[in-house]
């Protein structure tokens, strides 16, 4: 984390003079040099540097150059929004990712599977603001029953608005969610599929038969257990993946969160911004990475035992 | 009417450019009580049989004739029911009993799940069932360890729990597919003495696979040999071992090497071309043979080798000593054989001898200079040049992207860079001739030849340099036992004609009183024992070499 | 030497990776189509009907016409036109030259960049391996879309507005180069470890031959079988996102359009009818990427020797 902090803060006073973005090309050099001293910008560096550490854990990030407005302010606006897009996508994908990759494991050959696995390849060949723009022309501008832009009408809960609350929030939350997930979802279905074909040919699946163990169990009690273990990883980083691809279909859809802010922020080279969101987004990271040794722990009997028998 | 009948079985593998067929026309029966052993080498389909009985092949194989008869039922009639006589009628183990057992459940759970299957049991009584089950097999606390995961057991114990696992719904026939390849010798015994008392106890039909001739005299009453997908001979196993009557067979006996004596060379029958007289060897010309003198070529002195676990951490609880305070002399021109189990140190000996890792104590002696001491590589390579090794797998011991004649130039292009290409060649083909392989295999790639010629060709390339001492870390090991035999009357013919000094280092202690004057025990990393050849295997001192050789199984037991 | 390409060419012939590809129909197909691509980019001078860039052939009057075969369309813009009557085939020509330039640069970049680390720290190991790995697991946790981006919003705030118009290309090559590279040195990583402990790794060792002969005459042929399989998905990702930033705005500047900035600018058409503008330029990005997928995907089954 520590390291992102870094890489943020040399960010934040490296690139660009941040006097120069802030102010208008009018300003005289003495008010620019005033403004300097009440930035403590002449202060030396380590200083500068835990005074950010220590407003950015306060969530404290400043001011942002272009909309001149405290960047903590426009994060906690736009969070929710992404953070509710990511979440259904990321349910989306990983449900009928696991589904159709166990399927396609276990029926190598069948017709259906070779269908599933031709459109998967498709979908990774299909860039995620294509496909938003498929979708928008398909449902919106064609048969015109779901919004093409915007989050709906949304419910503020105190720091929280939700969309899930108005009929018109979920519509609108359907097509980019969907179009998030697509990507996502193939690759997961490459993935188990490609864990399940390697497990159903180890020595302890044909020792299973040869006990005269029927398919069923064996598919859904020996075979999923295994190949659900690197599938719990690839979820975290999958969360992750979400969250950055969220750039590219808020842009799309103009769905009011974080990417959207994100992407305006390079644009317009506001640095602000960009520190701030690479510091949650690590965050976000080291959060998940987290979260997964956890689960990893209590799923993979071989792991739990080590850990005990160091401690015992 | 015999129990099994596998009547002109015959099975395919449809591959992508070829069919390959593997077995051809078997007939083979097995009555209760008895214990019936295949034995082939590899390719020979003894496995596929196995596999065919169960209707367990992998794919792409078909059984495409033929049929089997249990109990007066042909179970190939119907291909679905089959299902019902898996673990039922027929129990099935493999080799490696790591892979054998699904990590994340445990063992108490797997019983549960295939006693469950076939016999109607509430699982109270199936898991006192599955626990006495383990107690017939030999596991100690059986209700404690009911709970464990396979990782918690070592390799022979893990083999007993799958043992159990076969057995745990009463089957009459159990096939057993190289059971004890992958175990040490000690543990080896145990697994086969505990077959052989569940045969008897409840009278099972058993099917024993395996490619160890000793095995087969030690455990089984009849035998059949395979090979090439054919069924070469059956009968009882002391006829078929002690009056072969196949040709093929006579050779596999005869590759087999003795335990209770020291030969010569070994006895190849199935000749190719060669007249066993003309054994002049190429290199000899060009190779500048030293006087043997009665001097230690290599000394080696309180060597140890610590490996740490991970790291950072430099507490010796991760830490493992490989080798611990190891010391012996090895006579120019004369055969040293490194004897031990897995874990012994004996591979870790030969790496640091040909410095491959330095050790973490101790010091190597080469014709009285420590090489252990040498920092400076111009100086190292000096003595590179005179100590080579071979290794145990032909297959990654040669680089598959390099013609032979590249692989065999490297050593020679870099001690002497001013070879001129027509020397080099000629040096070439004198190499491989000498190792009788021909002069066209240069331009050939490694994955054109077989295991034995890959082993030729390794040998070529440790001889490249002219070295003084050949490591050989167990080269044979990974042969079939009849290329095995070839092998070993080239590394002796090679020894005598070039005045080689040898470090033999292997787990298979009848090879190695062939091939070795003097032997040292190990085990654990400890020297336990080094004496002559002859002295160490009729009069052992110490007690884990009296071990190692009581139970290491004999061909010649069928004797008794 | 002849004799040599002779055996080489029949070396090919015989292999089983060639029995696998004339029997793939998808393997054929994906390879005729990309190479059709490969040409026309390559010489898009003498393939494209017109050269879009070139103000003197444009008139505004032949905007906005739709394609050859609907209503108003005309037949020499075979695919109809764009606002400033730009023929569309043309500029997707120009366009997808743009697109494989960049996508294979950034490729290649990482590739090499990712070998030589995965290489040397798989076989060297210790801290340098340590290093090298926590800055590739870092770096992996971190989507390759988010990474480019930074670098290249980055690259905005140091170098000058006008300097970077210039230089967008090689910035693009960079940011996307850089992001990629963690992909290729797991690979490399992962196969180095495996020959490494082969035995004729070591046997070169104690013939004395020096480390970095071992890395490069022996150990990099034999791993660069999965990198290949690695580079193709990567090569259709790269295409990928280089479109992503083009048509996000922040990627090639739009006096040179890629793929990705034709389908931004047609996007804002969309709505009043003009399908085509964005639509071809859509399609032809799906196909290009597809086609490197499947042919990608075909070689990962051939290549891999446990699914047979």
């Amino acid at each position: 984390m520590l390291i992102v902090a870094f890489v943020s803060f040399s960010l934040f006073n490296f690139v660009g003079d941040p006097i120069n973005n802030m102010v208008g090309e009018e300003t005289s050099d003495e008010e620019r040099a005033e403004l300097r001293e009440n930035l403590g910008l002449n202060d030396p560096v380590y200083v500068q540097f835990s005074r950010f550490v220590v407003n950015a854990s306060q969530g404290e990030f400043g001011i942002s150059y272009q909309l001149r407005r405290p960047v903590s302010e426009l994060i906690s606006e736009r969070l929710p929004a992404t953070l509710e897009l990511v979440i259904i996508s990321a349910l989306i994908a990983l449900v009928s990712g696991t589904l159709l990759g166990v399927y396609t494991g276990i029926n190598r050959k069948g017709f259906l599977s070779d269908i599933i696995l031709a459109v998967s390849l498709l979908g990774v060949s299909l860039p995620t603001f294509v496909i938003g723009i498929l979708f928008i022309y398909l449902f919106a501008v064609i048969l015109g029953i779901l919004p093409s832009f915007g989050r709906g009408e949304v419910v503020d809960l105190g720091f929280w608005s939700t969309g899930f609350l108005t009929i018109s929030g979920i519509k609108a939350i359907i097509l980019p969610s969907v179009t998030l997930s697509l990507f996502q979802m193939t690759y997961i279905i490459r993935l188990v599929r490609a864990e399940m074909m390697e497990i159903l040919q180890t020595d302890y699946i044909k020792f299973a038969r040869a006990r005269g163990i029927n398919e069923k169990s064996i598919h859904y009690k020996h075979a999923l257990k295994n190949g659900l273990i690197p599938v719990i990883t690839i979820a975290g980083i999958n969360i992750g993946t979400l969250i950055a691809f969220s750039i590219i279909t808020e842009t799309v859809f103009q769905w009011p969160g974080m990417g959207f802010l994100f992407i305006q922020a390079v644009k317009f080279v506001d640095i602000p911004i960009m520190s701030a969101y690479l510091v949650f987004i690590a965050f976000v990271f080291v959060m998940i990475n987290f979260i997964v040794d956890i689960l990893y722990y209590f799923i993979d009997p071989r792991i739990r035992v080590k850990a005990e028998a160091a401690n015992g | 009417m015999s129990f099994l009948k596998i009547d002109n079985l015959s099975v395919n593998y449809e591959m992508r450019r070829e069919t390959v067929h593997a077995a051809k026309n078997i007939n083979i029966d097995v009555n209760r009580g008895e214990i019936l052993g295949l034995v082939g080498e590899s390719g020979s389909g003894k496995s596929t049989v196995g596999n065919a009985v169960i209707n367990l092949l992998d794919e792409p194989g078909k059984i495409s004739n033929g049929s089997i008869i249990l109990d007066g039922i042909n179970i190939l009639a119907n291909p679905e029911n089959i299902i019902k006589y898996r673990g039922k009628k027929i129990g099935l183990i493999f080799q490696d009993p790591q892979t054998s057992l699904n990590p994340i459940l445990t063992i108490g759970e797997q019983l549960i799940e295939t006693i469950q299957t076939h016999l109607s049991l509430n699982t109270k009584d199936a898991k006192n069932k599955a626990i006495n089950l383990l107690k017939e097999v030999g596991i100690k606390d059986a209700e404690a360890r009911f709970n464990n995961y396979p990782h918690q057991f070592s390799g022979g114990m893990r083999q007993r729990v799958v043992i159990s696992l076969a057995l745990c719904c009463e089957p009459e026939l159990l096939i057993a597919d190289e059971p004890t390849t992958a175990l040490d010798v000690s543990i080896q015994s145990q697994i086969l003495d505990l077959i052989k008392r569940l045969t008897k106890e409840r009278n099972l039909a058993v099917i024993l696979i395996t490619h160890d001739m000793g095995v087969i005299a030690e455990t089984t009453g009849r035998v059949a040999v395979m090979k090439n997908g054919d069924l070469v001979e059956i009968g009882p196993t002391k006829e078929v071992l002690t009056k072969p009557q196949e040709i093929y067979t006579r050779s596999l006996v005869s590759s087999v090497p003795p335990t209770n004596k020291k030969i010569s060379r070994f006895k190849i029958i199935e000749k190719k071309n060669k007249n066993q007289s003309d054994t002049n060897i190429k290199i000899l010309n060009r190779w500048v043979k030293k006087e043997i003198s009665n001097q230690n070529l290599v000394q080696v002195k309180n060597l140890s080798k610590t490996f740490d676990d991970s790291f950072f951490t430099e507490s010796s609880k991760n830490s493992v000593m490989a080798v611990n305070d190891v010391s012996f002399n090895i006579k120019e021109g004369q055969s040293f054989g490194l004897v031990g189990e897995s874990g012994s140190g004996k591979s870790t000996i030969a790496k640091m001898i040909v410095n491959l890792f330095r050790p973490t104590s101790g010091d190597i002696y080469f014709d009285d200079v420590c090489i252990t001491k040498i920092k400076n590589n111009k100086e190292m390579m000096k003595f590179r040049k005179q100590i080579q090794m071979i290794f145990q797998d032909p297959y990654s011991s040669l680089n598959g992207r390099l013609k032979v004649k590249d692989i065999i130039s490297e050593p020679i292009k870099l001690h002497n860079p001013s070879v001129s290409s027509k020397d080099l060649n000629n040096y070439i083909y004198d190499l491989l001739e000498s190792v009788e392989l021909t002069q066209q295999s240069a331009e050939r790639y490694p994955h054109e030849f077989s295991g034995g010629q890959r082993q030729r060709i390794s040998i070529a390339r440790a001889l490249a340099t002219q070295p003084r001492l050949l490591v050989c870390d167990e080269p044979t090991s990974a042969l079939d036992v009849s290329i095995q035999a070839q092998i070993l009357n080239l590394l002796k013919d090679l020894q005598e004609q070039l005045n080689l000094t040898i470090l033999f280092i292997s787990h298979d202690l009848p090879v190695v009183r062939q091939m070795c004057d003097r032997i040292a025990v190990l085990k654990n990393g400890k020297l336990c024992e080094i004496s002559k050849t002859e002295e160490l295997f009729k009069n052992p001192s110490h007690n884990y070499t009296k071990e190692l050789l009581k139970l290491m199984p004999k061909i010649e037991s069928i004797y008794n | 030497m002849d004799n040599q390409g002779l055996t080489l060419l029949n070396r090919i012939k015989d292999s089983d990776i060639y029995f696998s590809f004339i029997k793939s129909p998808t393997a054929i197909v994906s390879t005729i189509i990309l190479l059709i691509i490969f040409f026309c980019s390559f010489f898009v001078e003498i393939v494209s009907p017109f050269n879009p860039f070139d103000p003197s052939s444009l008139s505004l009057m032949d905007a906005f016409t739709p394609p050859s075969w609907s209503e108003d369309g005309v037949a020499k813009f075979v695919l109809g036109t764009d606002g400033q009557g730009r023929d569309m085939l043309s500029t997707i020509l120009y366009g997808s030259r743009i697109s494989l330039i960049v996508g294979f640069s950034a490729i290649l970049f990482s590739l090499i960049l990712g070998v030589t680390l995965g290489l040397t720290s798989g076989y060297f190991g210790g801290k340098y391996e340590m290093i090298v790995m926590r800055l590739t697991d870092v770096q992996l946790t971190v989507p390759s879309i988010l990474m480019a981006l930074l670098v290249d919003g980055i690259a905005r705030g140091i170098i000058s507005k006008e300097l970077h118009d210039e230089m967008a290309i090689y910035v693009l090559i960079f940011a996307i180069g850089i992001s990629e590279w963690p992909q290729f040195a797991r690979v490399s990583r992962a196969a180095t470890l495996v020959e490494k402990n082969k035995d004729y790794v070591s046997a070169s060792t104690i013939i004395g031959v020096t480390n970095i002969i071992i890395m490069f005459k022996h150990i990099l042929p034999n791993i660069l079988r999965p990198v290949l399989v690695i580079g193709t998905i990567g090569l259709a990702l790269a295409i990928i996102a280089e479109s992503t930033l083009s048509f996000l705005g922040v990627g090639v500047p739009p006096t040179t359009p890629s793929l990705g900035t034709l389908i931004r600018i047609g996007n804002d058409f969309l709505f009043s009818g003009e399908w085509w503008i964005t639509f071809f330029p859509a399609i032809f990005l799906v196909i290009l990427a597809f086609s490197i997928n499947l042919l990608g995907d075909w070689m990962r089954d051939t290549l891999n020797p446990k699914l047979n």
